[in-house]
């Protein structure tokens, strides 16, 4: 019997303006700065405000960092978990969960308990340092992400068996990790690498109450004062999102082209 | 002294004893496989060899030189895996010569070793190619290129036919022989498949249970295996079991009718129960003639299998099974007729050890 397609379409068409409608509001108010006719001066607005460059750049370094710090954290740990502590993987999994579960804003209280000016640690004393405590915090909240999308490459190759062959032609632990494992999980990184940039460049909490100038209080600071050029913010931030889950598909397929070819 | 020597090499996890009083003996260009079941310790053995495993006691050693605590990246042993295990991001040629350029050796002396093992492998064109580009059987080629191109003083290999299909199995294990010969190299081979086994070593390791059962060259495992696990794993064996009637003289009676070992009964007593064994190409359905053991019986069975008839004769609590070349002329024989069968005294191997009546 042929069933009906208009449940599934109905669902789908729903789920669509849901997401949809508010965007298109959004991107319609943003192009409303200029009474009567539709134009991009909010846009020039915000692209010519020096805060904004400079926000955005602080973000984007930031990120770059995070991003780092958290490949050289995650890609090692993720590696010697699978090769020789396989029992810690539950445990493993459930801690890098931890800062989905727990409120940015009780991270940070925790930070600004640890490390404040008259701590053992004072990483809030100077500003480069609060930077690497905001980096660190980063790495934090994008663990989740990164953890998982390394370690689902790694499921993906013979850890082990690569290890060894490339151990008895005579290779250190860091040419086995830099020249054997790295590339080969090269698309799993990029995605944790592209989600982390994506949660970075938005992220307020963090980056507020320590008190960096960071692209998420920006947006926070002129979405309190202006009309129109929030939207026309928001907008952009979208596009950046978007654009790092688009790099994230196109990295994607390019492995799933592979290894279905070496079938 | 031997090339690779193993003493008293021992594995335990936990209370579980997975390899115990391993002892082997290797000589320069010897071709040694083990041959044993899964979870027998074939696997460990070599894998302790190669260093991916430390051993609980004993040791290695590698031409004189004792190995037994080196990392792997230290032992200068060459190793091909089941899983070929080629790195999915270099070209052939780069995995080939992986292991020269972590030596650091100039790039002047990798590439015409490189282009060496591939024209050894007979992949001469195929370096630029990635490992998803080719068949299981080249990718297991460039496996056993990759691991001779540091040139070795060991090569493992860790059943690397078992994940290809039986044509391509039977061409790849001739290739790996003639290059194992034409390099002299000193080869470990771990197999679970018999065939393999008696067809490429120059002797073999028989294990069952951590333990070796036997060492011998392929004639002398197949043609007299030591023990009962021997005797049933490699090739088809009929076993019978009988009473000693006169170990000096080999005599053992299987049920009630007298037979000789033509090399008498070890350690044996009149009365013990003993087990025989023998193949059923050894065993003739017509008499023969001559001083031969000849036994009567009922044809139990007759299974026409293309070019051979394979036929199970019963006695009474004992039967063999036989082979004889099919013949269109002649009609194999019929269930529940009485024959009886001959085999020389020389083909009957009595088994270590008495067991319980």
């Amino acid at each position: 019997m042929k069933r009906s397609k208009l449940g599934p379409w109905l669902a789908i068409a729903l789920g669509v303006l849901y997401f949809v409608v508010p965007l298109i509001g959004t991107f319609e108010f943003s192009l409303r700065m200029r009474r009567g006719e539709y134009s991009f001066d909010a846009y020039q607005v915000v692209l010519a405000d020096p805060r904004f460059q400079a926000t955005f750049a602080y973000s984007t370094v930031l990120a770059l960092a995070t991003i780092v710090v958290g490949v050289l954290l995650v890609v090692p740990t993720a590696y010697w978990i699978q090769l020789r502590l396989p029992k810690l993987r539950p445990v493993v999994e459930f801690i890098t969960l931890l800062p989905l579960v727990i409120p940015a804003i009780v991270l940070v209280f925790g930070y600004l308990r640890i490390y404040n000016s008259s701590s053992l640690l004072p990483m809030t004393a100077s500003e480069r340092a609060t930077d690497v405590l905001l980096t660190f915090s980063y790495v934090t909240l994008a663990l989740p992400y990164m953890y998982r999308a390394v370690d689902t490459g790694l499921r993906a190759i013979d850890v082990r068996t690569l290890t060894e062959a490339a151990e008895s032609l005579g290779a250190s632990w860091a040419t086995i990790l830099f020249r054997v494992i790295f590339p080969n999980v090269r698309v799993a990184v990029l995605s944790g690498a592209f989600l982390t940039f994506a949660i970075v460049i938005g992220e307020f909490t963090m980056a507020s109450l320590l008190d960096r100038p960071a692209f998420g209080p920006y947006l926070q600071l002129i979405g309190a004062n202006r009309a129109y050029e929030p939207s026309a913010l928001a907008v952009i931030a979208f596009i950046v999102t978007w654009a790092c889950m688009g790099l994230i598909q196109v990295f994607a397929r390019g492995a799933r082209g592979m290894s279905a070819e070496s079938r | 002294m031997a090339f690779l020597e193993i003493a008293n090499l021992r594995k335990t996890f936990g209370p579980l004893s997975v390899v115990q009083n391993f002892e082997l003996a290797v000589e320069r260009g010897e071709f040694v496989s083990f041959l044993g079941p899964s979870g027998c310790g074939k696997t460990t053995t070599l894998r302790m060899v190669a260093g991916f495993e430390g051993p609980s006691s004993g040791t290695i050693r590698i031409n004189g030189q004792d190995v037994t605590r080196l990392r792997p990246n230290q032992r200068n042993v060459g190793m091909v895996f089941q899983s070929y295990a080629l790195f999915p991001n270099m070209t052939v040629a780069e995995n080939v010569g992986f292991g020269l350029k972590v030596a650091k050796r100039p790039a002047a002396e990798i590439g015409p070793r490189v282009e060496e093992m591939l024209r050894l492998i007979k992949l001469p064109t195929l370096g630029g190619r990635y490992p998803y580009q080719l068949s299981g059987g080249q990718q297991q080629r460039v496996a056993l290129a990759r691991a001779l191109a540091i040139k070795p003083q060991v090569l493992l290999l860790d059943e690397p036919l078992s994940a290809l299909d039986a044509k391509i199995r039977v061409s790849l294990r001739e290739e790996i022989r003639a290059v194992q010969r034409s390099l002299g190299i000193t080869t470990v081979y771990v197999t679970h498949d018999q065939e393999e086994a008696l067809s490429m070593s120059d002797r073999i390791v028989v294990m069952s249970e951590g333990r070796i059962e036997q060492i011998g060259t392929p004639f002398e495992i197949y043609n007299f295996p030591r023990t009962r696990f021997v005797a049933s794993f490699v090739g088809t064996l009929n076993i019978l079991r009988g009473r000693v009637a006169d170990a000096a003289q080999g005599r053992i009676a299987v049920d009630d009718q007298e037979i000789v070992a033509a090399r008498g009964i070890a350690d044996g007593q009149a009365g013990q129960i003993r087990s025989v064994a023998l193949r059923p190409e050894a065993v003739s359905l017509a008499d023969a003639g001559g001083e031969r053991n000849r036994m009567r019986g009922t044809i139990e069975e007759v299974n026409f299998l293309g070019s051979v008839v394979r036929i199970r004769v019963r006695f009474k609590e004992n039967a063999i099974s036989l082979d004889t070349f099919n013949n269109p002329s002649v009609a194999p024989p019929q269930r529940g007729q009485p024959v009886t069968v001959s085999f020389a005294r020389e083909d009957l191997l009595v088994l270590e050890g008495a067991e319980a009546g």
